[in-house]
């Protein structure tokens, strides 16, 4: 089965499809993420760059085609794919914190019920990525006592409490406040620079420059662009593209 | 007023028996009907069909007949009880508990979608999502209207008078008859002693309420 799958592509995608009713919202998608690399994909709202960012990790289900987490196919709903989705960190524009755990039961829930790692361990390991996305001295709050930017890098270490090969953001600062951004972005930037394999859907054009490997442009469903940062900012090729990029400028 | 302090022995007997049938009967409705709420979130077809036909032909007929089941028809059916009270508490817990599947089930419908998302992108299974994450969320908002219930409970087991089982309305009916002159009386002592457990659940509620509320 691992055969079909081309070089060392961690995420694949091929020829995906779905409908919402009479929408076609992703519209014969092709893309093939490798293991260290940071792909952000951007694109005008209503392009279908969430619904594809969900549908990697089956919150979305898919009408045809074919996605492949490192050569291996998406199970169906049940324990296989619970085990795999233990392996794709997901981080959301909402957040997304459980309401009545405290920040560090946040993070060490999945290791504790999911991969049956000791208390005592999962404590120590969620402390580390607590202090290392610097929140560490909230462990004991509640999410709702936390400011957005807080709440938001304590859903990135709850994601890697996993220990995922590959995390998804989907649009992870649309709901900040802007002075809340940066520190998001920043814990974003240094993940990418340890390696980490992402899928970033978002509006940040600075975040693409600095930490994308490539960027995709995707608009009505379909990718329209798949290029570099430098090549994709200086000399988009598509109208769609520069159309989107003309927008963003002007202001 | 002689009247209740005259029979204060048998109002109070008639007041732990009361209490004794409402709360092992709040308690096994409060678990069944969680897991009947559960069963109508829940991914399997059949479940929900199942909880989903209980829970309406339930509650849309009469306690009265619940009873009639339960203290008639159960016995003839070759299940027997040694005590009426064992009837009575089949009734009653299978007649609350589908109140408490309605209510915790819009309590399930008021957790944010994302909590399972969150839930299940971490890689939980549904019971895990279920029972770790939307449960111990859509409980919390729920208590006014489970205490509602429970505060419903108490007074339908008065029903359970009528069905040979000896508690305070059962009481009551026996005083009445015996003191004809002061019916009133009678009445408003047992009044007292439903309300004496009643109210005490209202403040609990409240109490509970502000406890356990959950900061979004």
């Amino acid at each position: 089965m691992t055969t079909q799958v081309p070089g060392d592509a961690l995420v694949s995608l091929k020829a995906v499809n779905k409908h919402y009713g009479q929408l076609h919202v992703l519209k014969d998608i092709n893309l093939n993420v490798r293991k260290g690399e940071v792909v952000v994909v951007i694109g005008p709202s209503g392009s279908g760059k969430s619904t594809l960012c969900r549908a990697i990790n089956r919150l979305e289900t898919i009408d045809d085609g074919d996605i492949r987490i490192d050569g291996k196919e998406l199970p169906a709903e049940g324990k296989e794919l619970a085990k795999l989705r233990a392996d794709v960190g997901m981080v959301f524009q909402s957040f997304n914190l459980f309401a009545h755990k405290t920040i560090l039961e946040n993070v060490t829930l999945g290791p504790i019920k999911v991969k049956g790692v000791s208390k005592a361990e999962a404590d120590k390991d969620a402390m580390a990525l607590l202090e290392r996305v610097g929140v560490g001295h909230q462990a004991p709050k509640l999410p709702a006592q936390l400011s957005g930017g807080q709440q938001q890098r304590v859903a990135i270490a709850r994601a890697l409490a996993m220990k995922p090969k590959v995390m998804l953001f989907d649009e992870p600062t649309s709901a900040l406040d802007p002075e809340m951004i940066n520190e998001v972005l920043d814990v974003m930037v240094q993940l990418a620079k340890e390696g980490m394999t992402m899928i970033v859907v978002t509006h940040e054009m600075g975040f693409a420059r600095k930490a994308a490997d490539r960027v995709v442009f995707m608009a009505d469903g379909q990718i329209v662009e798949d290029a570099t940062p430098e090549e994709f900012f200086t000399n988009p090729k598509s109208s769609r593209a520069k159309d989107f990029l003309s927008k963003l400028l002007t202001h | 007023m002689d009247v209740i302090i005259e029979n204060l022995p048998q109002y109070w007997d008639g007041f732990l028996r009361t209490l004794f049938l409402s709360v092992v009967s709040g308690i096994i409705a409060l678990i069944v009907g969680t897991v009947l709420a559960a069963a109508r979130v829940s991914p399997v077809a059949a479940l929900r069909g199942f909880s989903m036909v209980y829970v309406e032909i339930v509650r849309n007929t009469p306690l009265t007949i619940a009873f009639f089941f339960a203290a008639v028809v159960l016995p003839r059916l070759g299940i027997t009880f040694q005590q009426f009270e064992v009837a009575a508490i089949i009734a009653l817990s299978a007649y609350t508990s589908a109140f408490i599947a309605e209510a915790v089930r819009s309590g399930v419908n008021s957790v944010p979608v994302g909590q399972a998302e969150a839930a299940r992108s971490i890689g939980m299974k549904f019971s895990q999502v279920l029972t770790l994450i939307i449960l111990p969320q859509a409980l919390r908002t729920v208590i006014p209207p489970l205490i509602n219930i429970l505060i419903a409970l108490v007074k339908n087991s008065s029903v359970a008078g009528a069905f040979y089982v000896l508690e305070l309305f059962g009481y009551g009916k026996q005083l009445a008859n015996a003191n004809g002159d002061a019916v009133v009386w009678v009445l408003v002592g047992i009044a007292f002693f439903y309300l004496l457990i009643t109210v005490p659940l209202g403040f609990l509620a409240n109490f509970v309420e502000r406890k356990v509320a959950i900061a979004r």
